[in-house]
């Protein structure tokens, strides 16, 4: 019970207090006045192109990031797999990218693409029609690029992980079983290695998607939000902490927090992951 | 029953260090012996917390040094950009921190912060101190509803940087005043470029409304107005015109090959390295070429900031530091005499020799060591008394962010739509109607 308690106040507070101010309008620079407006704070939101454009680059990074890294970290995972030798080692340089905290390597991925200074630009100048002053942050489509890209170098190994440990899960007879009746190495991969691994798959998509669907740092570091490259996260910064908007940023993280519920349950319901038996 | 003797000592000797250790917490808090130990939040200047580098942190040594044992000044430093420190200060002064009791306040949010009940008004009898001699906008900008909320330190402005070389094979005289359609056909024929700022940032703004102030316009009309009934002029004459000049650097490609990313540091690099034949910028790259010993040094030079409209002066963009006491300190009496010492013609001459951050009282540019290390230092007078200060309204930080995400990137301006649209989203956003 008092464990219970604790976990209340930890889980359930902040997001009470967030739905909470969502109905105020208040700002910490006008303190004095803080007024009930029920939902006009969702209201505002829903009505403004802002939220639907952070809308649509969150779901367009996720998507793109989270497909690319399952087949990345597919690849990776079963050239892992196959690897005998030096396994352990191969593991921990792979897991390198994924240690590095967000910040450092979105600086230096900004830095790599730096018009003047990034080396990116000097790689490219050679190829025809191509500047060597390039700016990658000037529009949405190349900020979107690099941003994407970022994410997809740090978090792949993650994903790699977590299908190898569901590679080592798949049973082997099987796999042996097929190429004995001759089947071909895209048969055994596609009739029994990937059903068996489904639902690794399955929970390794989900931890992404939720972890991408939040992405906030890489974009923060390279563009601020400019371009049209804001993410909810980003938006839900700017009101709360840039605008001191504290009912408006409320409402925001809420329906962000209703997104993310909303993924998870499709997952969870629509997908039938159990995310307790590792089993679907 | 021995061990548990010697526990229950062990305790007791426990709780009575992490008491006294407590009491000796809170005493050194804030008086001690007579001396007020005062808490000055400082933005970055190059001096850091280095009580010899020139900088704030010195001047909070020597004035702490003259009190006598008044009062001790220990430093904070704040977070480098303009908004970043505006966020931190904003949340201690609201949360009523009783630890912050000086602060250094970019002049733009000195309104919000008065306006917001977190300044403490500057002292009747302290006024004509930290106002007379001092630059006309700095002191504009430190008044809130015709109350003074803050003392000017330094004050910032910005001059037209170019190397004579290039102005001279572009058949620029530049002993007149220039505008801005003369500097950017003069890149334009020199094969050079125009430093700006233009990336979407606080940078951004201040050349925008250099442009609007210089076009006799001024982006918020009625400034002390509550939000929804703020009058913009964006869509006036001097808007539109500050609308073409942005829309014609970027269309000719004078801007640099990444012109929506300039900062002021990028912009210095383009000079610097010769790929830029004129820039506007603060003073400081003066004390920044020299130390990068450029050899081109001698090719450097400077003059006023371009006119947005020939014939009409133009107004140069002003920053700089106020200083302001917080209304939740405990030690405000302590705290302006402080700001006095601070805030001194010898504190701000050490200040600006320390630095190269212009100083507020007009008297420091009279002084021959300024002088002899600026000579630029009558331009640089003569820019503060002239300069457009931007929007003293406690919503400028929405008006700053409103007219940056409209007006980026530089090359998606429209003399006939941006300015429009512009408005349209901070009368939206400022009734409530809309995000940011």
């Amino acid at each position: 019970m008092p464990a219970f308690v604790v976990m209340l106040l930890v889980t359930a507070y902040p997001i009470l207090q967030a739905i909470w101010n969502s109905f105020f309008k208040y700002r910490l620079t006008d303190p004095d006045n803080r007024e009930f407006v029920g939902l006009n704070n969702y209201v505002v939101s829903f009505g403004d192109s802002v939220f639907w454009s952070a809308m649509a680059a969150t779901v367009l990074i996720t998507v793109i990031t989270v497909v690319v890294e399952l087949v990345l970290g597919f690849i990776i995972a079963l050239v892992m797999h196959r690897i005998v030798i030096p396994r352990r080692t191969l593991r921990t340089i792979v897991l390198i990218p994924y240690s590095i905290i967000t910040v450092v390597s979105g600086f230096t991925w900004l830095f790599m693409y730096q018009t003047d200074t990034g080396f990116v630009n000097r790689w490219t100048s050679w190829l025809p029609g191509v500047s060597d002053n390039y700016d990658w942050f000037g529009s949405f489509w190349p900020s979107i690029f690099v941003i994407c890209l970022s994410e997809i170098w740090k978090t792949t190994p993650f994903m790699s992980l977590l299908l190898l440990a569901g590679l080592a899960q798949v049973d082997t007879s099987m796999e042996e079983a097929a190429k004995v009746d001759g089947a071909s190495w895209m048969q055994v991969l596609t009739k029994v290695i990937l059903p068996n691994m489904k639902p690794a798959i399955m929970v390794a998509v989900l931890f992404r998607t939720l972890d991408a669907f939040r992405i906030f740092d890489n974009i923060f570091i390279m563009t601020g939000g400019a371009n049209g490259t804001n993410s909810l996260s980003g938006l839900i910064y700017r009101q709360t902490i840039d605008r001191t908007e504290i009912g408006l940023g409320s409402a925001l993280s809420v329906i962000l927090f209703i997104c993310v519920l909303i993924i998870a349950a499709l997952f969870v319901k629509g997908f039938k992951v159990d995310l307790t038996q590792g089993r679907s | 029953m021995e061990s548990r003797r010697r526990r229950r000592i062990a305790f007791v000797a426990a709780a009575a260090t992490a008491a006294s250790l407590g009491l000796a917490a809170c005493g050194s808090d804030s008086s001690s012996g007579g001396t007020t130990h005062l808490t000055w939040y400082i933005n970055p200047d190059g001096g850091g917390s280095d009580p010899a580098g020139g900088g704030q942190a010195q001047l909070a040594k020597e004035c702490s040094d003259a009190s006598d044992g008044r009062y001790r000044i220990g430093i904070q430093l704040l977070p480098n950009s303009a908004s970043d420190q505006r966020q931190q200060l904003l949340r201690r002064l609201a949360s009523n921190d009783k630890g912050v009791d000086i602060m250094s306040i970019d002049p733009v949010f000195v309104a919000e912060f008065a306006e917001a009940g977190y300044l403490a008004p500057v002292p009747e009898d302290k006024q004509s101190t930290f106002t007379d001699d001092v630059v006309d906008p700095a002191v504009t900008n430190a008044t809130w509803k015709d109350e003074l909320y803050a003392a000017p330190f330094w004050a910032n402005t910005q001059l037209l940087w170019y190397r004579k070389s290039v102005a001279k094979k572009a058949g620029l005289d530049m002993t007149k005043p220039v505008t801005w359609d003369q500097v950017i056909d003069a890149a334009k024929k020199s094969d050079s470029n125009v430093g700006v700022q233009a990336s979407r940032y606080e940078g951004y703004m201040v050349w925008i409304n250099a442009l609007v102030e210089g076009g006799g316009d001024h982006i918020v009309e009625n400034p002390g107005a509550d939000g929804p009934e703020l009058k913009f002029g964006l869509e006036s004459e001097g808007g539109k015109k500050a609308a073409e000049i942005i829309q014609k650097v970027s269309d000719e490609g004078v801007g640099g090959p990444a012109m929506g990313s300039t900062d002021e540091t990028t912009t210095l690099d383009m000079f610097q390295n010769e790929q830029a034949g004129f820039m506007v910028n603060w003073p400081y790259v003066y004390a920044a070429l020299k130390g990068a010993e450029v050899d081109w040094i001698k090719d450097l030079a400077w003059t006023r900031y371009p006119q947005t409209t020939e014939g009409t002066e133009s107004k140069p963009p002003l920053g700089g530091i106020e200083m302001g006491v917080a209304q939740s300190s405990s030690k405000q009496e302590q705290a302006w005499e402080a700001v006095e010492c601070l805030t001194s013609k010898e504190s701000q001459k050490a200040y600006m020799l320390g630095t190269g951050n212009p100083a507020a009282r007009k008297a420091v540019y009279d002084d021959a060591d300024v002088k002899k290390d600026f000579p630029m230092a009558a331009l640089i007078r003569q820019s503060l008394d002239s300069s457009g200060p931007r929007p003293l309204t406690q919503y400028y930080g929405d008006v700053s962010s409103g007219i940056q995400r409209e007006y980026s990137p530089p090359g998606s301006v429209a003399p006939g739509s941006t300015p429009k649209q512009a408005t349209t989203l901070l009368e939206d956003v400022l009734k409530g109607d809309a995000l940011l």
